[in-house]
C-alpha cells in the first residue's frame, strides 16, 4: 500500500517537474532568440519582450509547478507564496516607475543600479543556503565542504557581492556623487584583496562542516563587498560603460552558479549567456577605444601625464556668438560632435533645431558620433533619436573623418576626450591610440565648452589651442539657444 | 585526479549546458552594430534577472525569520532587475523605432 502511494506521489511530482522543465527549455530559448534579436536594430524591440516573455514564463510556472526536495526525502511546493506574490509585485512597481521616470541621461546609471540589484540578490540567495548546506553535511559526518553545490554557493557569493558593490560605486561615479581614487597603492590593495577573497573560497571548501557556523559566509560577503569597492573605485569615469559592462556579465556568472545549485536549467543558461556575451561585448568596448580589458582594470586612466606642464603660456581663442552665427550661416557643411556635455545640458533638442534652422538656409548639419560618446556605446544615438534626429543624419566615426576635409565648421558640443588630437600625436598620453574624431581636419572648429576644465578622463586637450579652434564657452544648452536666436536674426 | 573527473561526471549535465551556452553567447553578440551597445547591454542586464527563480525558490523553502526576510528582500531585488532592466530597454529601443518608420 505504501510503495502504491509512494509511486503514485513520485509520478504525480514528476509531471509536475517535467512540466517545470518544459518551461524552462521554453524560457531559455526565448532568451537566446530575444538575444540574437536584440542584435538588429528592426527587431531589436521585439526581441527584448521576447526575453520578458520567456522571463515571465519561467518566474510563473517556478512558483506554480517548482518542488523542493526536502531533507526527510518528500517534495514540497512553493510556500510563502503571498510573501511572493507581495515581494514581486513591489519590486515590479517600483522598477517600473523607476525605468519610466528615468531621464535618458542618467540611463548608464539607471543600468548599473539594476546590475548591483541583480548582484545582491546572488549573492542573498548564496547566503541563505550556505547554512542549510553546511547542516546536511554535518549530519553526515563529511570532514570538508569538497563539492560542487558549496562551490557555487561561495562563487555565487563571492561574484554577486562584488557584482553589487562594483555596481554601486559605478552607479556613484556616473552620477556624480563619487569621485575618482587615483592611487597606485590601490593597484596592490586590490590585486592581495583579489588573492584574499581567492584564498578564503579554498579555506572554507577545506573546512570540517560544523551545523550553526555562520561566520566565514558572513566574512566572505564583507570581503567581496569591499573588493566590490577597491576594484571600481579607482576605474576613471570615462570607463565606466566598460565596467558596467564587465560588471553585467559578473552578475550572469552569478545568476549560473544558482542554476549550477537547483540544477536549475533556465538559470544556467540565462546566466552563462549573459556572462560571455556580456564578456564579448565588454572586450568590443575596448577595442572602440582601443585599450585592452586588463588597461582598463588595472592602469587607472590618469590625469598625471607630463602633457599637463606646459599649458602656462598657451592661449585659446574665444569667438563671439554673432560671428558663430555667421560662420555657421554661411556654411556649407556642418558636423556636431556630440559629448556627454550635450546630454547633461539636455541640448539635444536644441541641436535638433539648429539642424533645422540652418538646413531651412541650405547648410547640412551631420553629427559626428564617437562609439563611446556618451558614457555608453550607443548612449548618444539614444538621446539624439530621442530629440527626433532622423537616423541618417548620424554618422560614424569613419565616415565622419573621411568627409572631414571638406566640413566648412565642426561645433563640438560637450565633448573632449573622443576630439583630442593627443590620441594620435602623444605616445605618452593615456588615451594614445584610441580612434578620435579628427575635428581637427575641418575647416573651422568651434568648440562649445562651460570651462577650461579637462575631460572626464582628465587629461590636457591641445585642440583648444589649435589655429583653427574657436572657444565658444558657456552651458551648452543656453549657449545653443542664444546661438539659435542669433542665427534667426541674422 | 579520480575526484576531478567524478565532479565532472557528477555534473556532466550542467558542464555541458555551461559550454555550449558560452559558445551561442559569443556567437550571438558578434558582429552586432555599435549602436546598439547600450540596449543590448540593457536588456542582457535584464536577462540576468532570471536570478530571481533561485530567489523565489530560497522563499519557497524558508523556515525561519531571518530567511523569510532575506528571501523577500531577495525577491524585491531580482524582480527590480527583470521588470527595471525590461523597461528601461524597452525605452531605449522605442525611440529606434521611431525613427525607422519615418524612413
Amino acid at each position: 500500500m505504501e510503495t502504491i502511494q509512494t509511486l503514485t506521489r513520485s509520478y504525480n511530482f514528476s509531471e509536475y517537474l517535467s512540466i517545470l522543465e518544459v518551461s524552462y527549455i521554453l524560457a531559455s530559448v526565448l532568451f537566446i532568440l530575444g538575444l540574437k534579436k536584440l542584435g538588429h536594430p528592426e527587431t531589436a524591440r521585439s526581441g527584448n519582450l521576447w526575453a520578458a516573455a520567456g522571463m515571465g514564463l519561467a518566474i510563473l510556472f517556478t512558483i506554480l509547478f517548482h518542488k523542493t526536495k526536502m531533507d526527510d526525502g518528500s517534495y514540497q511546493g512553493i510556500h510563502n507564496i503571498g510573501w511572493i506574490a507581495g515581494a514581486l509585485v513591489i519590486g515590479s512597481v517600483v522598477g517600473w516607475m523607476a525605468a519610466k521616470k528615468v531621464k535618458m541621461t542618467a540611463m548608464p546609471q539607471m543600468v548599473s543600479l539594476f546590475n548591483g540589484m541583480g548582484g545582491a540578490c546572488a549573492a542573498l540567495i548564496s547566503m541563505m543556503e550556505f547554512p542549510r548546506m553546511q547542516t546536511q553535511l554535518a549530519d553526515q559526518h563529511f570532514t570538508t565542504m569538497l563539492n560542487g553545490e558549496a562551490l557555487a554557493i561561495l562563487l555565487g557569493l563571492m561574484i554577486g557581492g562584488v557584482s553589487f558593490a562594483g555596481s554601486m560605486i559605478a552607479f556613484g561615479k556616473l552620477d556624480e556623487r563619487i569621485g575618482d581614487v587615483k592611487s597606485p597603492v590601490l593597484r596592490y590593495i586590490n590585486l592581495s584583496f583579489l588573492f584574499i577573497l581567492f584564498a578564503f573560497v579554498v579555506f572554507i571548501m577545506f573546512k570540517t562542516p560544523v551545523a550553526g557556523e555562520n561566520w566565514m559566509i558572513y566574512t566572505l560577503a564583507a570581503l567581496a563587498l569591499v573588493y566590490g569597492v577597491t576594484f571600481v573605485m579607482p576605474i576613471g569615469g570615462a570607463d565606466m560603460p566598460v565596467v558596467i559592462s564587465l560588471l553585467n556579465s559578473f552578475t550572469g556568472v552569478a545568476a549560473a552558479m544558482g542554476g549550477f545549485l537547483y540544477s536549475n536549467q533556465a538559470m544556467l543558461t540565462g546566466g552563462i549567456l549573459v556572462g560571455s556575451s556580456g564578456t564579448i561585448l565588454t572586450i568590443l568596448m575596448c577595442k572602440a577605444m582601443n585599450r585592452s580589458l586588463l588597461n582598463v582594470i588595472i592602469g587607472a586612466f590618469g590625469g598625471s601625464s607630463a602633457a599637463a606642464a606646459d599649458t602656462g603660456d598657451k592661449t585659446v581663442k574665444e569667438i563671439s556668438l554673432s560671428d558663430a552665427a555667421v560662420l555657421l550661416s554661411y556654411s556649407q557643411k556642418v558636423l556636431v560632435v556630440p559629448g556627454y556635455g550635450l546630454a547633461v545640458a539636455q541640448a539635444q533638442h536644441l541641436c535638433h533645431e539648429l539642424e533645422n534652422l540652418l538646413a531651412s538656409k541650405g547648410v547640412e548639419l551631420k553629427y559626428g558620433i564617437h562609439p563611446v560618446a556618451g558614457r555608453m556605446p550607443g548612449h548618444m544615438n539614444v538621446l539624439l533619436a530621442e530629440a527626433d534626429v532622423a537616423y541618417e543624419k548620424l554618422q560614424e566615426m569613419e565616415d565622419a573623418n573621411n568627409e572631414m576635409n571638406n566640413t566648412d565648421v565642426v561645433i563640438v558640443v560637450g565633448a573632449n576626450d573622443v576630439v583630442n588630437p593627443a590620441a594620435e600625436e602623444d605616445p605618452s598620453s593615456p588615451i594614445y591610440g584610441m580612434p578620435v574624431i579628427k575635428v581637427w581636419e575641418a575647416r573651422n572648429t568651434i568648440i562649445m565648452k562651460r570651462s577650461m576644465a579637462k575631460g572626464y578622463a582628465a587629461i590636457e586637450n591641445n585642440l583648444f589651442f589649435m589655429p583653427k579652434s574657436r572657444m565658444l564657452f558657456g552651458d551648452a544648452k543656453a549657449t545653443l539657444q542664444k546661438l539659435v536666436g542669433e542665427i534667426k536674426n541674422l | 585526479m579520480n575526484d576531478i573527473l567524478k565532479f565532472f561526471f557528477e555534473y556532466r549535465e550542467a558542464i555541458f549546458i555551461i559550454i555550449l551556452s558560452i559558445f551561442l553567447g559569443i556567437e550571438v553578440i558578434s558582429h552586432v552594430p555599435s549602436v546598439l551597445h547600450t540596449p543590448l547591454m540593457s536588456g542582457a542586464n535584464a536577462i540576468h534577472g532570471v536570478v530571481i527563480i533561485g530567489a523565489i525558490i530560497v522563499m519557497g523553502h524558508a523556515g525561519n525569520l531571518i530567511s523569510m526576510i532575506l528571501g523577500f528582500i531577495a525577491v524585491v531585488l531580482g524582480t527590480l532587475n527583470v521588470v527595471g532592466g525590461f523597461v528601461v530597454t524597452d525605452r531605449m529601443l522605442e525611440m529606434f523605432k521611431k525613427k525607422k518608420k519615418q524612413l
